[in-house]
């Protein structure tokens, strides 16, 4: 979970100085940050669970590409503005089911992180479901490129939904989020396409090449000038 | 992307501690629904406010800074109209 925040923070934050709009520019921006803030409560809190004196910028800046759990999805490049928004419905509705799971199920530590991101899950979907409705249902051009995103999207989601040794119980989140996602992007009149075979592996350490170049981005710092502080 | 602008609302946001909007500034948005959202994001992102209001800068009829000398100045002088000329009663207190 801290990977995916991570990640997709890092992705988001490539659109810095560069959005569409300077207030979307902030909003974007806004919603890079809560990411990396949800990133460092989990990653902080795996450090403190391994044990191994590892803390959150040991996690984030020195694993490499196999160690990294995310998912395929939030590693991809942005492309254009419907791509990043499209992207981030479906993660963000995956995050508000499986935030809300752990902010009711799980205990401690846990449970607390997931209740404080829920709530930032919560916004981020409001902003990404009304642009995606914008998109969809605007002009020929944005529903073009919003489908266009949806169609090579859709494959990434199934990896959110693959049942693995730490959540054996994940196939069960589907239903959940097909319900928030359906109606929003049917509402958007976007054709959710036909589920396939593929299946991508970010969960397992096994990437597209495009993660490799985030990290080399996110950590050159920590890489040329281990341990620097400012 | 821009060759149409999006029009221009004013932003309201009102504090914990206020009880009335106070103007903090403006964006741009494509309607009001969105305008907000981003007044969110843009203004109260230090929770600056609990409560938001855009209005669409073009609703808003503003005075003329050239009528300054007939429409502002006469009231200057006209200290009468300000109620500090009442004796008050000694065993009133905290005026």
């Amino acid at each position: 979970m801290g990977d995916n925040a991570l990640i997709l923070g890092q992705r988001l934050a490539e659109w810095l100085g560069h959005g569409p709009q300077l207030e979307e520019d902030i909003a974007s921006a806004n919603i890079a940050l809560d990411l990396i803030g949800q990133a460092r409560l989990w990653l902080s809190l795996a450090g403190r669970l391994e044990g191994g004196g590892r803390d959150e910028d040991a996690l984030a800046h020195g694993r490499d590409q196999h160690e990294f759990r995310n998912c395929t999805l939030v590693e991809l490049p942005n492309g254009d503005y419907a791509f990043t928004i499209v992207r981030r419905v479906l993660f963000d509705a995956y995050q508000r089911v499986l935030l809300g799971r752990l902010a009711e199920g799980a205990e401690g530590d846990i449970a607390a992180i997931a209740a404080k991101s829920k709530k930032e899950a919560d916004y981020h979907w409001r902003h990404s479901a009304d642009w995606t409705l914008r998109f969809g249902d605007g002009t020929e051009e944005s529903r073009r490129r919003a489908q266009a995103a949806l169609d090579g999207l859709w494959g990434y989601t199934h990896e959110l939904f693959a049942p693995d040794a730490v959540d054996p119980d994940a196939g069960s989140l589907r239903g959940p989020w097909l319900e928030l996602v359906e109606p929003a992007l049917k509402e958007a009149t976007l054709v959710i396409p036909a589920d396939t075979a593929f299946m991508s592996a970010g969960k397992r350490g096994v990437h597209s090449e495009h993660l490799g170049y985030v990290l080399a981005e996110m950590q050159f710092l920590q890489r040329a000038y281990p341990g620097a502080r400012w | 992307m821009s060759e149409k602008e999006w029009p221009l609302w004013e932003v309201f946001i009102r504090s914990k501690q206020g009880l009335d909007h106070k103007h903090c500034g403006s964006l741009h948005a494509p309607d009001a629904k969105m305008a907000i959202q981003m007044a969110r994001d843009v203004y109260t992102r230090r929770s600056e406010g609990v409560s938001i209001w855009v209005v669409p800068s073009a609703a808003i009829a503003a005075s003329d800074p050239d009528d300054h000398e007939s429409f502002v100045e006469p009231m200057a002088d006209k200290i009468y109209r300000h109620p500090t000329f009442y004796r008050l009663p000694d065993d009133l207190e905290h005026m």
